[in-house]
Order: structure tokens, then C-alpha cells, then sequence
């Protein structure tokens, strides 16, 4: 009997439909440079590499888990109450992954503080609740959420590694670059350890990633006007 | 292999006796029913919404208590791997619960009159959530209140470091506000109760990198040596009489720049944090608010009468 079941699964994750729901979301719909969700934490704890391998992590588990979830009961969710059920499927995994933490990993758990627990509110987390799940099967969603979830992840170690290697000359604590203040060469870029430089980073990775596959370019909502034929004509 | 027939056993004579249960029966009914009906009327909403709740509120429940004992611990073993640091005594491979145990005594010390009060456990004493409990800490007036912190807990938790009877330090827990939050810490004395040995920030959400350099190993190896109250204002002290245990208010604080150690009173001066103004003017405050009156003055003019009288 455990040989059908193992068929099945096998059959299951070894399938087209698997297969592109994974590897999709890493590139092509990636959950941070395409669909622009979940970037509040991306710019909250990517100062560090351990940090943000954690949050991935914690992200990745609680979205393909609660997709799963949704996905096992999406034919008997009342519609009128579908967004709190989503919500509280979600956010009693957060809680878990939290408390997880704080019992194994109490000095990450630190550092991430309130992050782990705005999981609740990450975009990626209901997007692909209400997007995917509420209309697939539990298996593929699961693996939905565990693509978008590395997705996000791929996205995050990019900016952390250069986050912390320029802003603070480590990787994941282990010195890279030896700091003028150690006695070395390098003086550390402030600007790196503070949130607004992921903003930098994501968006040198957005328009590199749209220069490299123009169809991710959306369309222009507004003309910029040349000034031939603006205001400015007139003077 | 045997486990799992027994525990199939179990669950067989699990699920019989759930067969016998009248209850269980009329719920599997129930349940069934409800399953049938619509997705929007109104009662599959309302079962579907207690089913869901009572699921994930025994979920989180199960894992809050579950986890707690570790969490407990390691809240417990992060306090005191700080203590030790600020005491000088971690290193890599040190066992942190027996090194603590042996070397470090905690004890409880009424801020008002400067004694010790035993008629509560130390041990099991928490400072920060006393100060949050209004039967067990005071508001500080405005004008006194410079490290900004508003309630402070009538009894502070100090922890003594011992070797033998004689005491080798005092680490005194400290508090106040910087730029962006308030900070947590711990600074040590020598036994004198006047000497620096080092300060440590726990918790604390300054700049990084500004503000955040309160942690560097470099900034804080500059405090050790440092004298927190000036010389002059003591002369009764250490004749030992505890009526004049005033040891006056503390001069230690953060200056701009670095400190010139030729200068007159550059034992009270610490190097401030560059460009971090605000985040030194927070440290200054704190420091300056707990070595003072209202906080621990009066314990330390009693400690160091009890010095000289020894």
C-alpha cells in the first residue's frame, strides 16, 4: 500500500504543473520583483545574512503550510467570512513558527523581533492564499508556497549579502573585508546597515532582471510629455 | 515494529469506544450535515467559523505551553550570559549556569534607603515587569526623571560577584532612553563602588552603526578605570559613618570627541559616540540618573562605609 502512495506522491511533485509553480516564482513571477509584495520586511531584516536566512525560512514554512491548509478545506470556506478564515489559518502558524523560534534560535528570534510576527501581514502569504489556493489541490498548493517562498528567499540573500559585506564587512559574522577601524582597509558604508538601502539594492535587482526579460515591463500608465510639447514650449 | 501494532491496538479500542460515544455520533451527524449545506448559509458560516477557532486556538495553545520551559531557559541563560560579560568573566567556552552559579549572588536593594531587603526571593525577582507593576515601583516628578523612564521599581536587583565572602564587583542594572529606544544594561564597579569595570547595552534599537556602536567591544573597554563620582565630594565616607554616607552626586559622563587624559577630571569623561549626539546624551543621562540619588547613590555611599569600617 505504501508503494501507491509513494506513486502518487512521486507522481504528484515530479509533474509539469509542480514543477512550474516552483520554479516560476524564482525569476519569471518572482514575489518581490514582479508582483512587488512582502518588500516591509525585506528592507527590515536583510541587515544581516543569519537573519534573513531565518526569515526565509520562517516564511517559506508558513506559506506553503497555511496554503496547504487553506487549500484542504477552499470547498467548504463561506465566502462572506473567506478572508478571516485565511487570516487565522495564517496567523496561528505564525504564532507557532514565533514560538519555535524564541525556544531554539532565542538570539535570532531577538533580532527579527516583531518581523517574524508581521509574517501575518505579508502580502506573499494571502496573496497566494486567495490567488492560488482557495482554487487548487492541497499538494500543489503546498509546493506553490514552497516556491514563492524561495522567491523571496532568493531575493533577500542577494540583498543581505550585500548588505552586510559592504555595510558591516562580514558574511553570515565571519570577516570579509578587514575594517579600518580593526587596523584594515575597508570603512564600513553606513548606509547599507539602514533599511532604505534594500530599497536601493531591490530596485538595482528589479531593473537589471526587467533589462534582462523585457516582458516583465508593465505598461506605462502615463506618457512623460517631451517639452517640446509641454509647458515649457512657451518660454 | 511492536510500537506501532500496539499503538494501532490503542487507536482500534480508541476509535470503538468513540463508536459507543452517543455524542460522538450525533456530532459525526451533526457534522456531516452541516458539510452538505451551502457555503453561504448562514449556519455553515457560524459552525465553520467555531470549528476553525477552536483548531488554531488549540494549535497556538498547544505549542505556547509546550515551548514555554525552553523559552523560560533561554530568557534565563541570554540574562545571565550578560551578566558575565559585563563582569568579565565569559569566555568561549564558559559553562554559563555554573559559572554563574558559583561566582554570582543576586540580591535585592531598596532603592530608597540603600539596604538590602531579603523578604523577597532575588532569584525568582524581575526588575523591568516590577517597574511595569504599580504596587511595586514609584513614578519618578519630571524634574528628577532625566533618563526619561518614567516608573522605576522600588527594589532593584543588583548582582554581586564573589570570590569567597569578599566581593569583587557590583553589577547594577541601568535603564533610560537614547534616540529611538529605551536602552537596557548593566554596569559594573569594583568593590569601592567608584571604579568602572565595564558597561553593557543588552536591549537596545539605536542606529546601527551610530547610535548602535553602544554594544562595540572597543567604545565600551573605554569606560573601564573611569571613576563615576569626583574625589572631593567624600571626605566623610571613608571615616565610616553612616549618617554622612553622601557620596554626592556623579560627575561620569560622555563628552564630545575624545578625552584628553592629561586634562583635569578625565577620569570622569568617556570618549562619546561619534555621530551619535543624542544616543550620548541618553548615556550620559542614565548613567547619570542611576549613580545618582534616585537611584543608586545611597546603596553605594553605605557600600563603601561598610569598606572602610571593615
Amino acid at each position: 500500500m505504501s508503494a501507491v502512495v509513494g506513486d502518487e506522491l512521486k507522481n504528484a511533485i515530479l509533474n509539469e504543473e509542480t514543477k512550474k509553480v516552483v520554479v516560476e516564482p524564482l525569476v519569471n513571477n518572482n514575489p518581490i520583483t514582479l508582483q512587488v509584495l512582502g518588500i516591509c520586511s525585506a528592507l527590515a531584516v536583510t541587515s544581516q545574512m543569519s537573519t534573513s536566512l531565518i526569515m526565509a525560512l520562517a516564511l517559506t514554512l508558513v506559506t506553503a503550510f497555511s496554503s496547504a491548509a487553506i487549500s484542504a478545506i477552499r470547498k467548504h470556506i463561506p465566502g462572506s467570512i473567506r478572508i478571516i478564515v485565511q487570516m487565522t489559518i495564517i496567523a496561528s502558524l505564525v504564532i507557532v513558527v514565533d514560538q519555535i523560534l524564541k525556544a531554539v534560535a532565542y538570539d535570532v528570534s531577538k533580532q527579527l523581533s516583531v518581523f517574524v510576527g508581521l509574517i501575518i501581514t505579508n502580502c506573499i502569504v494571502m496573496g497566494r492564499a486567495e490567488g492560488y489556493a482557495m482554487q487548487n489541490p492541497p499538494l500543489e498548493s503546498f509546493m506553490d508556497g514552497i516556491g514563492n517562498g524561495a522567491g523571496y528567499s532568493l531575493i533577500l540573500v542577494i540583498v543581505a549579502f550585500f548588505r552586510e559585506t559592504l555595510g558591516s564587512g562580514k558574511l553570515l559574522g565571519y570577516e570579509v573585508f578587514k575594517l579600518t577601524k580593526d587596523g584594515g582597509w575597508y570603512d564600513p558604508n553606513g548606509l547599507m546597515l539602514l533599511p532604505p538601502s534594500a530599497f536601493f539594492i531591490i530596485g538595482l535587482i528589479i531593473w537589471s532582471l526587467r533589462q534582462w526579460k523585457p516582458e516583465q515591463r508593465e505598461a506605462v500608465d502615463f506618457k512623460i510629455m517631451s517639452i517640446a510639447h509641454g509647458e515649457g514650449a512657451q518660454h | 515494529m511492536l510500537n506501532i501494532i500496539k499503538k494501532n491496538e490503542q487507536y482500534v479500542k480508541f476509535c470503538a469506544a468513540l463508536d459507543k460515544c452517543e455524542h460522538y455520533q450525533k456530532f459525526l451527524v451533526y457534522k456531516n450535515k452541516v458539510l452538505a449545506l451551502g457555503n453561504d448559509s448562514l449556519e455553515k458560516t457560524i459552525a465553520i467559523a467555531v470549528a476553525l477557532c477552536l483548531v488554531c486556538a488549540v494549535l497556538v495553545s498547544f505549542g505556547a505551553v509546550a515551548l514555554k520551559p525552553l523559552q523560560a531557559y533561554n530568557k534565563n541563560l541570554d540574562m545571565k550570559k550578560n551578566i558575565l560579560e559585563v563582569a568579565g568573566l565569559m569566555k568561549e567556552d564558559t559553562d554559563i549556569d555554573a559559572a554563574f552559579g558559583e561566582q554570582i549572588e543576586a540580591k535585592l536593594v531598596n532603592l530608597e534607603t540603600g539596604e538590602y531587603d531579603d523578604s523577597v526571593n532575588a532569584d525568582a525577582y524581575d526588575q523591568r515587569k516590577a517597574t511595569k507593576d504599580p504596587t511595586q515601583s514609584v513614578a519618578i516628578p519630571k524634574d528628577k526623571d532625566i533618563a526619561h523612564i518614567r516608573h522605576k521599581a522600588k527594589l532593584a536587583k543588583v548582582f554581586l560577584v564573589k570570590d569567597g565572602d569578599k566581593i569583587k564587583s557590583i553589577i547594577l542594572p541601568i535603564s533610560g532612553y537614547g534616540l529611538w529606544s529605551t536602552l537596557y544594561g548593566f554596569l559594573s564597579l569594583d568593590a569601592d563602588g567608584q571604579t568602572v569595570q565595564s558597561i553593557n547595552f543588552y536591549d537596545q534599537a539605536e542606529t546601527p552603526g551610530l547610535g548602535g556602536e553602544v554594544v562595540n567591544p572597543k567604545w565600551r573597554a573605554l569606560w573601564k578605570g573611569k571613576k563615576v563620582y569626583a574625589e572631593t565630594d567624600q571626605p566623610a565616607l571613608d571615616k565610616g559613618s553612616i549618617e554622612e554616607a553622601d557620596i554626592g552626586e556623579p560627575a561620569l559622563a560622555l563628552i564630545k570627541g575624545s578625552v584628553d587624559t592629561g586634562k583635569m577630571g578625565a577620569q570622569h569623561q568617556v570618549d562619546g559616540l561619534a555621530g551619535a549626539t543624542l544616543t550620548s546624551n541618553g548615556v550620559t543621562n542614565l548613567v547619570r540618573y542611576w549613580m545618582g540619588k534616585e537611584g543608586f547613590a545611597r546603596y553605594l555611599g553605605k557600600v563603601r562605609v561598610k569598606r572602610a569600617n571593615s
